[in-house]
């Protein structure tokens, strides 16, 4: 069995970060598992700009911003594994991973979870209709035209408004295909600002909110879509159906953690992330094995993803070297109009500051989030406005988690 | 050239007819008019192997499904199709439906089923704890079971083929002339083929092929069935397969776990205009979901991978048909095969050539005949050391393709160039799975229609969903 002190499993953003990072502190047999040939995961296939401005002071196209991680983990000498699969993690951090050369059983001493995550599909949102070609997911379309070089279509609906759909109405437009609707069921866009400015509204494609596909219509290819008003139970509004001719439906209706290892292993879950559950270490319940990125939370920016991974990747040289705090821990729990807080748990009694992510249940305007244990108000931060679709970070300072014995709340007001 | 035996549609009794007259010094020919075999009802049912207790005794139902159950299992056995015995339960809610599940036991006895029994609900819950606490009685059928039946298929046609039987694909036929001695069958694009016999296995289009010959004394009704797939999350929330009781309009909305893991919910019973008529319906989904949820309280809908609709081909009789056309020693009807059809397909085969030989059909047995298929699912059921081995032989193997499903591109290229050869996306998915997973083949599509563009020398861009029109691409940006 070959050994490495920390395997990272993933080479996308979050994985090459969190292994440069673990790298740096001094843990240098860092080993990185990817199913591709190459590093970058899905960044390879993200060629519009908008990358690393947070991060690296500069906006970069997905490839350019994976290339320079790339860099880091080459000119470290950090082991890849290429076009690897690993189909089995056990608690105790044996993995096992399959590629041309065979099957290849590996012990770590820290395991970095970094899988990234799926698209939801056709089936899990029963879209009802036929089952012709030319339904996608948004991901896939963009695999097929940035990466592979073809067309997908050239009249497009798109259900969903997440930022990948956002980006491909856009990226469809600029190669002649018309986009002729985005559609999206809540009464809200879950993308970003940006992009629904620059991808929809500089391109003249309608977005519709409060709307679904009611139908896929076509038997070989698609032929057009009925889409339909929704009430606020997300109920189609008969009277409201309407077709469109068209011969291409993309999906971007949500992003699911690929946590298929992490269930087999045994990690605890959050039902809310869908993630595992985690300390500020973004380390899991079972210790040694931390996972960050978009397999432990779907995140808005790869900037967050790397911030994350750095953490985890820190975390897991400090386990490997026998220094990671574990003192006192309390509970995190999202409160009136948080969805969740991540992490899950934090150790208060550390001396650093903890920065709390969390995100909120719908679009508010001007509101106060308020850090509370007990009652012990931690911090109190008031923003302009708050959407689900943007992460929120609340920083909290060492001196106040010293104060801290019970669970840490966060709870926003509206205010007028 | 003229065929002995010229099989109209690849389905599961196409299919399982085929390899049982490819026993034979016979040259057959079997014709399908879409671009895969297991295209029509065959790809989408229950996928049970029923007890037997249900058809009214005396038909051909009941006599084909007694005698179909052990030949099938025999027959999944040696062309390496997964299945298991699991038993079915079906389920009375209070004292109304108690009398019908007494009935449908008294009549499995009289159709000579054995192993049956009737057992209280509380025994029932103790082997099957999801099940609902309103169930007060249940037939318990240990014979019954589940497989897959476009797998079925797909081995049947691959072991007749391996032992001579022709495949013709998007062979649509339009006219079929009888003369002495023979028919000519010519298909809409003008291909032509000339059979002593014609068996036809057409499914929900046997009565239109059945007109052509001049026969109208039948006439199927489409009835669609809607389902809904769940995650392997869901596979083990029962073991057997639940039934409702049954009334007129069919067997009821079951739930069952899949061969594959799954948890399988539906169907639904719609009467539809035409076979093609495979449409989700909002009015399917919830119909599905809450009679699942009537059995199995517990399931899990956030868990649900796909959806699909399949449809039978029911005929007013109520009965299978299988008997030549009127007036005609040459033309044979194999029609009106809904439930339980898969668990008698054997059985159909063999009774089907037994009227073709009264018929005048004359071979000798092959002394060469080989039932046994290669098992497609070899490398799959290896251990890790020995899936090592392989893999340091056949590298292919080692580079998984569908993560979901871990299905490699060794297995995605054996299964385009097994027989019958996959010839588009849903054909490499039926076969490996690929695709079939979570995710739905976003991220396996683009590599599966690499090797699908590699194995048949064409472009990308004509590399096709399901034949026909189907083509995902429009060609280079």
């Amino acid at each position: 069995m070959t050994e490495h002190q920390i395997v990272v499993i993933g080479g996308g953003p979050a994985g090459m970060a969190a292994a440069v990072a673990a790298y740096d502190q001094g843990v240098t047999d860092v080993a990185i598992i990817d199913r591709e040939a190459e590093l970058g995961g899905i960044l390879r296939q993200c060629i519009h700009n908008g990358f690393g401005l947070y991060k690296l002071g500069r906006e970069l196209t997905g490839p350019e911003y994976a290339a320079v991680y790339q860099a880091q983990v080459v000119q470290r000498g950090i082991r890849v594994y290429p076009d690897t699969m690993v189909t089995n993690l056990t608690k105790d951090r044996i993995i096992t991973a399959r590629n041309r050369q065979g099957i290849l059983q590996i012990k770590a001493g820290a395991v970095i979870l970094a899988m990234g995550c799926r698209e939801r599909s056709r089936g899990a949102l029963n879209i009802c209709g036929t089952r012709p070609a030319g339904i996608y997911s948004a991901g896939t379309a963009q695999k097929f035209i940035n990466c592979l070089g073809y067309s997908v279509g050239k009249r497009v609906v798109i259900l969903g408004s997440g930022d990948i759909g956002l980006i491909m109405a856009r990226r469809l437009s600029l190669e002649g295909a018309k986009v002729e609707a985005v559609c999206e069921i809540l009464p809200y866009s879950g993308g970003l600002t940006r992009n629904i400015v620059q991808c929809l509204e500089d391109f003249g494609i309608p977005l519709y909110l409060s709307h679904t596909v009611a139908e896929i219509h076509g038997k070989d290819r698609v032929e057009g879509v009925t889409i339909a008003q929704v009430d606020q139970n997300r109920r189609i509004l008969e009277e409201t159906k309407r077709y469109i001719p068209c011969d291409t439906l993309l999906l971007s209706c949500g992003l699911i953690p690929e946590n298929e290892l992490t269930r087999a292993a045994g990690i605890p879950m959050d039902p809310i992330t869908s993630g595992a559950l985690v300390d500020e270490h973004r380390q899991t319940q079972v210790p040694g094995i931390f996972a960050c990125g978009n397999v432990l939370q779907v995140h808005d920016l790869v900037d967050y993803v790397s911030d994350e991974a750095e953490t985890a990747g820190i975390g897991a040289a400090e386990y490997v070297r026998q220094e990671l705090h574990a003192g006192r821990a309390v509970n995190t729990v999202a409160g009136n109009g948080v969805r969740y807080v991540l992490p899950q748990q934090i150790h208060t009694d550390a001396g650093c500051d903890i920065p709390l992510f969390l995100r909120v249940t719908k679009p508010f305007g001007k509101v106060r989030f308020t850090v509370r244990s007990g009652e012990e108000v931690l911090v109190k931060l008031t923003c302009p406005k708050a959407a689900p679709g943007e992460m929120v970070r609340i920083q909290v300072k060492a001196d106040m988690l010293a104060k801290v014995t019970d669970a840490v709340t966060v709870e926003l007001e509206e205010l007028a | 050239m003229v065929y002995d035996v010229v099989i109209a549609g690849a389905g599961v009794i196409g299919g399982m007819l085929a390899r049982e007259l490819s026993r034979r010094e016979l040259r057959i020919c079997l014709l399908e008019k879409e671009n895969d075999v297991a295209c029509g009802a065959s790809k989408a049912n229950s996928g049970i192997i029923h007890g037997g207790f249900d058809p009214e005794p005396g038909t051909l139902k009941a006599k084909l499904n007694a005698d179909g159950v052990e030949k099938l299992y025999r027959a999944a056995e040696m062309l390496h199709v997964p299945y298991r015995r699991n038993g079915s339960f079906v389920c009375a809610f209070g004292p109304e439906e108690e009398a019908s599940v007494r009935a449908l036991y008294e009549r499995g006895l009289t159709n000579g089923i054995r192993g049956m029994s009737l057992i209280s609900g509380e025994e029932a819950r103790k082997r099957e704890p999801n099940l609902s606490p309103a169930v007060t009685l249940v037939l318990d059928v240990p014979t019954a079971g589940i497989i897959c039946p476009y797998e079925l298929t797909i081995a049947a046609v691959g072991n007749a083929m391996d032992n001579g039987v022709e495949l013709k694909l998007n062979f649509e036929i339009s006219e079929i002339h009888q003369e002495d001695g023979f028919c000519t069958v010519t298909a809409a694009d003008g291909q032509r083929v000339q059979g002593r016999y014609v068996v036809n296995c057409a499914g929900g289009y046997s009565d239109r092929i059945a007109a052509m010959v001049g026969d109208h004394s039948f006439q199927i009704i489409p009835r669609a069935g809607e389902y809904l797939l769940l995650d392997k999350a869901e596979g083990s929330r029962v073991s057997h397969t639940i039934f409702q009781t049954p009334s007129k309009e069919g067997k009821g909305v079951l739930v069952t776990p899949t061969v594959d893991g799954n948890l399988l919910i539906g169907p639904t019973a719609t009467r539809v205009e035409t076979p093609e008529s495979r449409q989700i319906t909002p009015q399917g989904i919830s119909t599905v979901t809450r009679l699942a949820a009537k059995s199995v309280p517990g399931v899990d809908f956030r868990q649900v991978i796909t959806s699909f609709s399949g449809v039978r081909s029911s005929e007013a009789g109520g009965d299978f048909i299988i008997r030549p056309a009127a007036g005609s020693r040459s033309f044979v009807n194999v029609a009106a095969i809904d439930s339980p059809g898969l668990t008698s397909c054997v059985a159909i085969a063999e009774y089907t050539v037994a009227l073709l030989r009264e018929l005048g059909l004359k071979a000798a047995l092959k002394a060469d005949w080989n039932g046994t298929r290669e098992n497609p699912h070899a490398f799959r059921e290896m251990n890790d050391s020995e899936k090592d081995a392989y893999i340091k032989e056949h590298p292919d193997y080692g580079k998984i393709v569908c993560r979901c499903e871990t299905v490699s591109e060794g297995e995605i290229r054996d299964a385009i160039r097994r027989n019958p050869g996959a010839r588009d996306i849903d054909g490499v998915k039926r076969r490996t799975r690929a695709g079939m997973g979570r995710c739905q083949s976003g991220f396996c599509m683009p590599m599966v229609m690499q090797l699908l563009a590699e194995e048949n020398q064409i472009p990308m861009e004509q590399v096709t969903k399901k034949g026909g029109s189907s083509n995902p691409l429009f060609g280079r940006i």
